[in-house]
Order: structure tokens, then sequence, then C-alpha cells
């Protein structure tokens, strides 16, 4: 088990770099520069620039280097001093930039990963030991609904009952009250409140895409061989469901952990632009408008980062799971 | 002897039958995804004969439309007797207070609803030149020709219908072709890293692995920042779908490499081997056939994420841009509540979307279902 998870972190390292030059060729792939994109904001808005003015900015910023040498500095330095390079269009140094909203997308992506599963695994449950009920067919029906909606307009659609219900739109994860003394206990109930429509929004896809695979899986499950010994010799029909079926089925669940960790930060960047949210999606969305090479490429490798630990992560509950799979013997 | 007298179903028929045969045949029994099927084609035709359908092209507008609520088609006059389709005159006032118009019908005159009216020329097909459209209604009402928007007008005065309707040449026919891109490059890369393993599968996995640990959204928008403004329509439907076929194939790969590795030592590979057969004709002829069904089932599941991707991105503005016009590209018009508050018959759109995608959805399980031997 330790030799497994020390080979899968070691293959980490190759995987991160192939993403980082991805990321980073992506990032340079659009005409022109930071520079360039500023400086036709500016000439829009009147403003004069001389020729030496915008190269002395493209100097200023290491712009004139040929990609690769530009990558193979912002490498360098994320290895040696943890610097990820610096947001042009924020003055700062990107990780400064990003920290605070990286905390809140975790917490966000996290609460709605909570969410999903806490909804789902019920539900799916209850679909596959009542198939053909009609609570079956709610859910189903609701399922399919939620899964065939974009994220984005079922946020509007929310935002707008919700507005024309209690006449505010819940916009935003904050209200002007907390942007100006921060969260605290005594606000934290309307924060949570705050959180109701993302959640929903992003989550729902999701939670669909859960409650489908825990109802085929138990379904299958439920009508093995197995199932009917064990009914057959007495055991009773909660630990057939809990003890034996469920826990078969949850296999595809935790190897599909990852994957929904990848479609939560999908889903919410556009959900989070309509629902002016300040987590990293529409940072990364305004940094790529502006060609802030250094912010739009640390936010899309700090994302897949965390979904390849979240991948390593949901291998090992899957080992831990299913006494069936076993890595000792070095066949990753 | 009668020639059209139908062959009677027999056992035997059902034995012959080829997979593809047997596939059709118990589609063909799955409620659910017959009716997606029709409901696809009839999706599909309306695409491709569009121009004929809509009423109005593309970048007709009249500002007396503005903004206008979806006309009320009526069949019944005063007197309740039954006269056929017709609807009244949209008329509004400027409300003082909300600055927004208050639509009204004006009951003066009945303009009815004709079918194969003459409207504006198009071509048909990019063949024909022809100026009948299905339906309209024809007489002049305050200095211009009437309008009928049965779905509204957006807020330059264009018929919204029309608009939905030239908009679903792009949104439906996107997830098509790029479904057979990333189907290409999943099918090659897919038996190349799977028939020759080694240093080719290392590198060709890693690449998959890469892809896929990328968030698809953010992937996406990155890539189409990189599509200059100014590019042409024709150009910038291709970028999106190569943009949108470039991270769907990595799956379609690990399935077909998976695959490839339980067929390469089956003793028909092998036999092939001997005789001398070529690796690429016996990846392409031996071996893709024997889980070609599979393969399109993951294609038609693939489908929707495809078509919300792409409504996502026209949406926020990274995907197709006017003048292109794809359903995200109307339903630009929703981004900020108000707007949906004051025009909810602008989310229309996302109606046909829903539609799209369920259909999509259920046909893809049908097809599952129909694929499976052991059903």
């Amino acid at each position: 088990m330790w030799r497994y998870i020390g080979k899968r972190i070691l293959m980490f390292i190759p995987t991160v770099i192939l993403m980082s030059l991805l990321i980073f060729f992506i990032m340079q792939l659009p005409e022109g520069d930071y520079v360039s994109s500023y400086v036709s904001r500016m000439q829009a808005e009147g403003e004069f620039f001389s020729q030496e003015d915008i190269d002395a900015l493209r100097q200023e910023y290491g712009l004139d280097d040929n990609w690769v040498v530009r990558y193979g500095k912002w490498v360098w330095k994320i290895v040696t001093k943890g610097d990820f390079g610096y947001s042009f269009a924020y003055g700062k140094p990107v990780w400064n930039v990003i920290k605070s909203r990286l905390g809140l997308t975790i917490a966000v992506s996290l609460t709605i990963m909570a969410f999903t599963y806490l909804v789902s695994l019920p539900i799916g449950i209850y679909s596959s030991l009542h198939q053909y009920s009609a609570g079956d067919y709610f859910f189903s029906a609701i399922g399919f609904l939620g899964m065939a909606t974009p994220n984005f307009l079922l946020a509007i659609i929310l935002m707008y009952a919700s507005f024309k219900l209690t006449g505010d739109p819940l916009l935003g994860l904050f209200d002007s009250e907390m942007l100006q003394n921060g969260v605290h206990l005594y606000n934290f109930g309307r924060f949570l409140k705050r959180m109701i429509i993302p959640t929903i929004v992003i989550g729902t896809s999701g939670t669909c895409g859960v409650i489908r695979t825990v109802r085929s899986q138990m379904l299958d499950e439920l009508t093995q061989q197995y199932t009917l010994t064990a009914r057959a010799k007495g055991v009773s029909e909660a630990t057939i469901t809990y003890k034996y079926c469920l826990r078969a089925a949850l296999n595809p669940v935790a190897s599909g952990l990852a994957g929904s960790l990848s479609s939560i930060f999908s889903g919410s960047t556009i959900s989070a632009i309509v629902m002016n949210l300040a987590i990293l999606g529409p940072m990364l969305y305004e940094a790529l408008q502006v060609q802030d090479t250094y912010l739009s490429g640390t936010i899309l490798l700090t994302q897949a980062v965390l979904v390849v630990i979240g991948t390593l992560l949901s291998d090992i509950l899957l080992a831990w799971l299913d006494p069936r799979i076993r890595y000792e013997k070095g066949r990753g | 002897m009668n020639l059209f007298h139908k062959k009677a179903k027999t056992d035997e028929d059902y034995y012959l039958a080829s997979q593809w045969k047997l596939m059709a045949r118990k589609l063909s029994h799955h409620k659910l995804a017959r009716f997606s099927l029709i409901l696809l084609a009839i999706l599909y035709l309306l695409a491709l004969f569009a121009p004929f359908v809509a009423p109005y092209s593309l970048e007709a507008y009249d500002s007396t439309y503005k903004n206008s609520k979806p006309a009320t088609v009526h069949f019944f006059d005063e007197d309740g007797a039954f006269v056929g389709p017709y609807i009244y005159a949209m008329t509004y006032v400027n409300n003082p207070e909300t600055f927004k118009r208050d639509w009204s019908e004006d009951t003066s005159e009945k303009y009815y609803v004709k079918l194969f009216v003459e409207g504006e020329e198009y071509k048909l097909l990019g063949i024909f030149t022809t100026n009948i459209h299905l339906y309209g209604v024809v007489g002049e009402y305050g200095g211009t020709s009437a309008k009928l928007m049965i779905f509204g007008g957006d807020s330059l005065g264009r018929d919204l219908f029309s608009r939905m309707l030239y908009g679903s040449q792009i949104s439906l026919t996107i997830p098509l072709v790029g479904t057979l891109l990333s189907f290409i490059m999943g099918i090659i890369l897919g038996s190349i890293s799977g028939y020759f393993g080694g240093w080719i599968d290392d590198i060709i996995q890693r690449i998959i692995e890469v892809l896929s640990a990328l968030p698809t959204i953010p992937l996406w928008m990155a890539l189409s920042a990189a599509i200059p403004a100014s590019v042409p329509v024709a150009r910038m439907y291709l970028y999106i779908t190569v943009i949108i076929s470039f991270i769907s194939w990595t799956g379609l790969a690990r399935v077909v490499r998976g695959k490839f590795i339980s067929l390469k030592n089956e003793e028909f590979i092998m036999a092939a081997q001997v005789a001398g057969v070529s690796s690429a004709k016996i990846m392409m002829k031996h071996m893709v056939p024997g889980f070609m069904s599979y393969l399109i089932v993951n294609l038609t599941l693939g489908i929707p994420s495809m078509i919300i991707g792409e409504t996502s991105m026209s949406f926020l503005g990274l995907g197709m841009r006017a003048p292109a016009t794809s359903w995200g590209v109307l339903l630009q018009e929703t981004q900020d509540i108000t707007s949906v508050a004051q025009y909810p018959w602008r989310l229309i759109p996302l109606g046909a979307v829903i539609l799209t995608v369920l259909a999509f959805n259920f046909l893809g399980d049908g097809v599952r279902d129909a694929a499976d031997p052991y059903k």
C-alpha cells in the first residue's frame, strides 16, 4: 500500500511538469500580450503611448523573451522561491492575488461536494430499492432536468426566484456588511444563506450524475447471486443493502471523486461569473480577457494540481474501500 | 405474386440478423429513445430548412418590435366562431415609471397567419433562390409591414424564433462535428497506445492524464481566448469545434486502449499477424469493429456536454460571437437578472437547449441498452 502511494506521488511530478508546459503554451497562444492589450484599452480611453513607452513596459514585464524562455524562468522561480510570477493587472505577485480566493474556492468546492454526496447517496439508494416507484420516477425526472440545464441559467432562474420572493437576488457570497467587517460568528448564518443558491446550482449536475451511478450500481448488485444467497440464509435486508450491496456499489462513486472535483471547478466557473462569487473562476475569466498570463496560468495550474491530488486521494480511498483492489505486488 | 407483400418475420431472420440489425430492432422497442430520435430528426430538419421555416432573416429587424412580447395566436373571433389562426398587431406605450414598453394588442384589425407567404429572398440549401416562407402574416400596420413574432423580439427588434432556427444550425452541428473529430482522434491515439504498448503507450497515457485533469470549462475558456476577435464565422466555427473535441477524445482513447489490450492477445489477431496483415489493417479491420457499438454509445452520451459547453462559452462571449448566432449567443441577453425579470421570453432558447440535451441523453441510454448483448 505505502509503496503504491509512493509510486503514485512520484508519477505526480512528470504530470505536473507536462501540465504547466501545456498551460503556459495555451496562455501565450493569443495574439499580443498584456502590454498590447493594455495599450489598446488605454488608447480607447484617450491615453497616448509612444513606442518608447510601450517598449519600456514590455521590458519591465519581461515580455520580449521567447515563450520557452519565459516558461523556464517561471518554473524556476516557482520551484526555487515559490514565486508564481507577477500579475500585471493587479500589480502584485500572483500568489498574493489568488491566496484569499483559493481558500474560498476550496471551501466552496468542498461544501458543494459534501452536498452532492449527502443528497445523492440516499436518493440513489432509495431509487434502487424502490425501482419504478413514483419517487424513483420523480427523482429521475429531476435528475435528467438538472443534467440538461446549463448551470449558469439555473443560477439566473434561482436568483430571479429569490428576488421575486424575498426582494434580494442573493448576489455574491458576502453582503455589504460582511465585506466591511468580515465573516464572523454573528453573521455566519447570513453567509450560509448566500451559499444556498451556489451550492444548489453548482452541485445539481454532479448530484444527478451520482444518483444515476448509485442507482444503476445498486440495481446490479441487488440482483447478484450473492445477494440471493444472503437473503436465502436469512440475513436481514438492512445488512444486505448497506453492508453488502452498498459497499460494492460505492466503488465507481469513489473513483469518480476526483472527476467530480474537476467538474465542480468547471461548473463553478461560469456560474460564479453569473452569480458574482469571489472565487477563482471569475478571476480566471478576467485574467484571460486582459491577457494577464501569469495569473491565468497559475489559476489553471492550481485547479489542475488540486484535481490530480483528488485523483490520488480517490485511488487510495478505493484501495481502502475495496479489498479486491490491492497494489502491493507492484501491479499498479 | 405480390411484390409488395411484406415478408413475414421468422425466427430465422432473428438468428441471421447482423449485430447492427439487432441493435436497430432493440432500439426501436425503446420508447423514449425512439421518441428522442424522432424529436432530434425534427430539430435537425428545422435547422436544415431554417431559412424556409423562419419567417424573417437572421438580421432583419423592426424597431417597433424592440423587446416585443411573444404574439398570441388566436383561433376564434369575438363571437367564439372558429376563423383560423390570426394575430393582432402589437402596440406599446412607454411606461413613464419603468421606462419599458407596455405591450398590448391592437384589436382593430386581424392579420391571418398564412402558409407559404412571400418574404425576403434566400437560398434554400444553398441552391434554390426563392422568397417563399413557411408561414407569415400579410398586411400593413403603422407604416411598416405587420410582423408575427411568436417568441417575441430581441433588443434590436429581431424575431427570436427566426434567430433560434438560424442559431440551431450552429448549436446542433458543432457537437456532431466535434464528436466526429474526437472520434477520429480517440480511435487513432487509443489504438496506437493499446496496440504497441511500451513507451508510446506511456507517453500517450501521460498526455491523456494531463488533459483530463484540467477542468474542462476553464481550459475551453483559455483556448477560446486565443481566437482573435475578428476571424470570419466559418473559421470561428472550426476553432470552436476543435477546442470542444480537444478534451473529449481522451475518454474515448482510454476505452479504445483498454479494448485493444484485451483483444490483442486473441487468437484471430495472431492469425492475422502470421498471415502478414499490416498493423494498420489489423487495427482498423479486425479490432475496431469488435467494439464499435461501445464507441457509439460513448459518443452519443458525450454529445450533451458538448452542447452545454458550446452554449456556456457563447454565453460568456468566448464561443461563437455575433454576427454568428447560436443558442448561447441568443442567451447572452439573459446575462443579468433585470433583463430576465423584464423579458422572460428571452429564456426560450434555453428550452431548446434542454430539449436537445435530454433527447441526446435518452437516445444515448437507448443505444446503450440496445448495444448490450446481455439485455
